[in-house]
């Protein structure tokens, strides 16, 4: 039979907040068990929480760049269960009254645009973390995330195939990041989702059952997960079973997703409106304030880009895929870079360099100006494209040193292309017969400009360097041109 | 001149002002009082002599050397209900799961306190939790009502009304969640407050019900009531339902005239199978007013009825919720278990009491989701209805007069195979949490059996003033307040 794949995803991003959503205490990842805690994250008795405006913020900003309706009046709830890392046996999050609702994305997949809808975005506070591994029989509890700031984002079950599942979770991904409402780092979680999936015959209107998998935290995995998912369920369904809706868990290693619990055991939450927070009021002129503070979103940009600067759709996705690699870009161009030049060189050589040492383009160390450089002895034929490459990797490692002594307060050098190319000799033939030969057959081919430059025209030293280049496929070393050339211009008779 | 432990705030900020009597004079008086009669009423679960000495000198050498600025509450001993964090004081709700719990912080409104130089004579017994209203349900011993030891205190604050009753302290905290300040101050025959919700920071008061729980003073008089009022009220950053509204000086309208002032009575207070004393008592309050020039007012309540239940539905479904992080892992009792679930279930198989854990089971069925319709949304729109009572009624009147209690102090164990009959004790007091309104409760007389009887007056939301000035020029007009039990 042939079956219609339903998804839906509810991703948690984790806000970039510098302090917890009810409490003073910092949100850094990575620091010693329980030293970011105090009595109210960690739910002592008589505490109370106290809302940071600056999450509401964030999830008012999230809200607007996914075209979600802002509630002018939300209100927290409490999630109740037990579990270790709960210290206080609830989790405060927003049920039936979130601040955004009714929103959507576009993705393309497959090269087809489609509108995924998002149900909602909510707030909610993070759990601590249960450690299992140390000495004995015990498991210790780490609370450092309780109480970190995470948006839930709840999309509706629009999504057809896991492919634009992915797509999807891309897309939020770069609209978080553009907002700077979370750093979209899912190897440390900051951005995580849970799937909804469920089959149906084709052309059938009620929706299957479904089951839900936990706790994704890779794109790969997104894909993999539910491939693995649909194939399960399309097994059962032709064998003529039945699917139990249930959640059930990824499995990396094993590459496939198993049952967590069924739905006997299923939780009861117990929400109810949280009585120590007052309901959540947002006055209209602090959502228009935010909306004027809103950056340029991916769509907007991408469109931009392809008509103005003239770049391929695929060159294009690349560059707005992060907003950093953006701006680097629109720089380097404003500094007279042609488009298309300083595309290539950015998402070519330079993401290889930052690839290759596991940075992120906010970690790039060569400014907008070096590239221009690079790209002007390109043009003025110094060097060629595969000697750019060198010049560059030359560039990104002197420069990356560079910044390592500056921040011993030596003063700092300026790394530039002519300096790579000239002082360091950055030239792969510097054979003076190779070149010598070669700026004979040039003066030789053009007798009438020799002359000229004798008899004083300077600046066609510019046009004879360029000949020889060009004929040596710019692999010569330029100041040896230079210098040959001006020696036998002069010499001759 | 009386000993310094019968005299109130006033008066002893009076005689120290004047240098009559000294710091640890007025300290170790309190505890010398305690020693005498502590073991008959039973009121403290931790007493803090020493630390209570210390500062008690430290504050008489400042005012020697002139140091010391005289601020409201210096030298002042106060008992705090042990439901308020004290910081490195326990602080053990009454229950054996948080027996072991020292604070490392400080509520709002005891730090307000220290702020004006009082000094922490001992924290009071409650019901556990603050879930009862006799303070039989104490997970520690039962306190005894100093007028008559055979009997009840009332509840929960019932250490902190008998403590001030007493002359074991000269004021004390409570907290008020459905009467549990303003029942035991009756039955104790002291003056006990619960303010508008929002007026006092919650912020280290241990959680029972959070959208009804109010902090508010116990005192001998009015008085002390306003000028403790002027302390602790206000808005709190930690709190966030804490009313960022201006603070008056509850003191200012001490006094005032009251006449033309409308009181109303309304019909649905004035029940059966209410003590025929009280109900005299109570009327004979009205007639009191009347004669200062307070013009009585029929009005009407109508879902009066309805607020018990309400109420029960609430507090549970919340206490359910608030009690939800006792469970072995961070602090407080931990029982043994083999796995995390039977850890779980043991520590708070021992660590809770029959009223606690009837509440807790009655709390978690009424939000499961096949009920949250049928009980906790059907409650809430209830408690809109009782608001809206409210409401309608204070468009009419300037406050509301009622009895306290149906009945003045039970016996000790007469109502406790029967939690029903226990919770309508707290009848006339409900419906004040359920609208968030504030009412002050003192002494309106006394039964054949000499125990005291206490006059509610309901006031509207953030106006105490109105309540504080009646109550204040009916006390002044009787000598209800003045009586002392017998110990
Ligand atoms: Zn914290």
């Amino acid at each position: 039979m042939k079956y219609e794949t339903i998804i839906g995803l509810e991703v948690h991003a984790q806000m970039l907040t510098a302090t917890k959503i009810f409490c003073g205490c910092p949100t850094a990842f990575g620091a010693g068990p329980n030293t970011q805690t105090c009595p109210v994250c960690i739910g002592m008795p008589g505490v109370l929480p106290v809302l940071n405006r600056k999450a509401l913020e964030f999830a008012i900003r999230t809200g607007l760049a996914t075209h979600c309706r802002i509630s002018p009046y939300s209100r927290f709830a409490r999630k109740n269960y037990f579990y270790p890392d709960l210290p206080k046996g609830y989790q405060i999050s927003q049920y039936e009254l979130p601040i955004c609702e009714d929103g959507h994305v576009k993705i393309i997949a497959d090269g087809k645009s489609r509108r995924i809808g998002i149900t909602r975005i909510h707030m909610e506070e993070d759990a601590g973390k249960n450690i299992h591994e140390g000495a004995g029989n015990y498991s210790f509890v780490d609370l450092n995330r309780a109480g970190v700031p995470l948006m839930e984002i709840v999309s509706e079950p629009d999504i057809r195939s896991p492919l634009e599942a992915v797509e999807y979770m891309k897309k939020l991904r770069a609209i978080l990041r553009y907002l700077g409402v979370c750093d979209g780092n899912m190897e440390q979680g900051s951005l995580r989702c849970d799937a909804n999936i469920s089959l149906r015959p084709a052309g059938q209107k009620e929706l299957g059952v479904k089951a839900e998998i936990k706790n994704i935290n890779s794109f790969r995995f997104v894909e993999k997960a539910l491939d693995y998912e649909i194939k399960r369920q399309i097994k059962v369904l032709d064998s003529g079973g039945r699917i139990l809706q249930e959640t059930r868990l990824w499995d990396s290693a094993r590459g496939i997703t198993e049952s967590m619990r069924g739905k006997e055991e299923a939780h009861d939450y117990r929400y109810f409106p949280e009585p120590d927070l007052v309901p959540i009021t947002v006055n209209q002129q602090w959502i228009e304030e935010i909306r004027s503070a809103l950056p340029e979103l991916p769509d907007v940009k991408r469109a931009r880009f392809v008509s103005f600067y003239g770049l391929s759709e695929y060159d294009t996705d690349f560059l707005i895929s992060e907003k950093p690699l953006a701006d680097l870009f629109e720089e380097t161009v404003k500094l007279g870079g042609q488009p298309k030049a300083v595309s290539n060189l950015i998402t070519g050589d330079l993401l290889r360099l930052l690839n290759a040492e596991n940075k992120s383009i906010e970690e790039c160390p060569l400014k907008p100006k070096q590239l221009v450089g690079i790209l002007n002895l390109i043009e003025n034929k110094i060097i060629s494209w595969t000697m750019a490459k060198t010049v560059l990797d030359e560039m990104y490692r002197t420069t990356a040193e560079n910044i390592g002594i500056a921040k011993l307060e030596l003063p700092a050098l300026e790394i530039t292309a002519d300096a790579i190319v000239k002082e360091k000799g950055l030239v792969q033939i510097s054979d003076t017969g190779e070149i010598e030969k070669a700026v004979d057959d040039v003066i030789a081919k053009n007798p009438k400009e020799a002359e000229r430059f004798k008899s004083g025209e300077e600046k066609l030293i510019g046009f004879f360097v360029g000949q020889v280049m060009k004929l040596m496929k710019g692999k010569a070393n330029p100041q040896m041109v230079n210098d040959l050339l001006r020696k036998k211009l002069s010499s001759q008779p | 001149m009386h000993e310094a432990c019968t005299l109130t705030i006033t008066e002893l900020k009076d005689l120290l002002d004047r240098k009559e009597i000294s710091v640890p004079d007025i300290v170790a008086s309190v505890y010398r009082r305690i020693d005498t009669v502590e073991d008959r009423v039973r009121a403290f679960v931790t007493l803090t002599r020493e630390k209570a000495m210390e500062t008690a000198q430290k504050a008489q050498d400042a005012i020697q050397s002139g140091a010391l600025n005289s601020k409201q509450l210096t030298g002042i001993p106060l008992a705090i209900k042990d439901n308020m964090c004290t910081k490195g004081i326990p602080t053990t709700c009454a229950s054996k799961i948080l027996h072991t719990f020292v604070p490392p912080y400080e509520s709002t409104a005891t730090s307000r306190l220290a702020g004006e130089g009082y000094i922490l004579i001992g924290k009071t017994n409650m019901d556990e939790f603050a879930m009862g209203s006799s303070t039989e349900n104490s997970g520690l011993h039962v306190t005894k009502n100093p007028w008559d030891p055979e009997r009840i205190p009332g509840g929960s604050s019932g250490g902190s009304a008998a403590a001030v009753a007493a002359d074991e302290c000269i004021a004390a905290l409570g907290s008020d969640t459905g009467g549990s300040i303003r029942q035991p101050a009756a039955l104790c025959g002291v003056v006990g407050m619960k303010p508008t919700y929002g007026r006092v920071s919650r912020y280290g008061l241990v959680a029972f019900a959070s959208s009804l729980d109010q902090i508010g003073p116990i005192t001998k008089n009015v008085r002390d009531s306003a000028v403790l009022m002027n302390i602790i009220s206000g808005h709190d950053p930690c709190d966030s339902t804490s009313a960022p509204v201006p603070v008056p000086d509850f003191t200012a309208v001490l006094g005032k005239d009251i006449r033309g002032m409308k009181i109303g009575i309304p019909e649905e207070y004035f029940i059966d199978g209410m003590d025929r004393e009280v109900e005299e008592a109570v009327r004979e309050a009205v007639k009191q007013l009347e004669s200062l020039g307070a013009v009585p007012v029929k009005v009407s309540l109508p879902h009066t009825g309805y607020a018990v239940a309400t109420y029960y539905v609430l507090a549970m479904s919340e206490a359910s919720s608030n009690l939800a992080r006792y469970d072995g892992v961070k602090y407080g009792l931990r029982s043994e278990g083999k796995d995390l679930m039977e850890m779980y279930m043991n520590t708070r198989a021992e660590g809770f009491g029959a009223e606690v854990k009837r509440r807790i089971m009655l709390g978690t069925y009424a939000l499961s989701s096949g009920y949250y319709d049928a009980y906790y949304r059907k409650a809430q729109q209830v408690r809109t209805r009782i608001k809206d009572d409210f409401g309608a009624v204070f468009r009419d009147v300037d406050a509301i007069v009622t009895p306290t209690t149906p009945t003045a102090a039970f016996r000790i164990g007469e109502k406790t195979s029967d939690p029903l009959q226990m919770y309508l004790s707290d009848i006339f007091t409900i419906s004040v949490n359920l609208a968030g309104v504030p009412a002050i409760s003192i002494p309106c007389g006394f039964t054949s059996d000499n125990l005291p009887v206490g006059l509610q007056f309901i006031g509207k939301h953030f106006d105490e003033e109105s309540i504080i000035k009646l109550a204040f020029a009916y006390e002044q007009s009787t000598v209800w307040h003045r009586r002392k039990p017998s110990l």
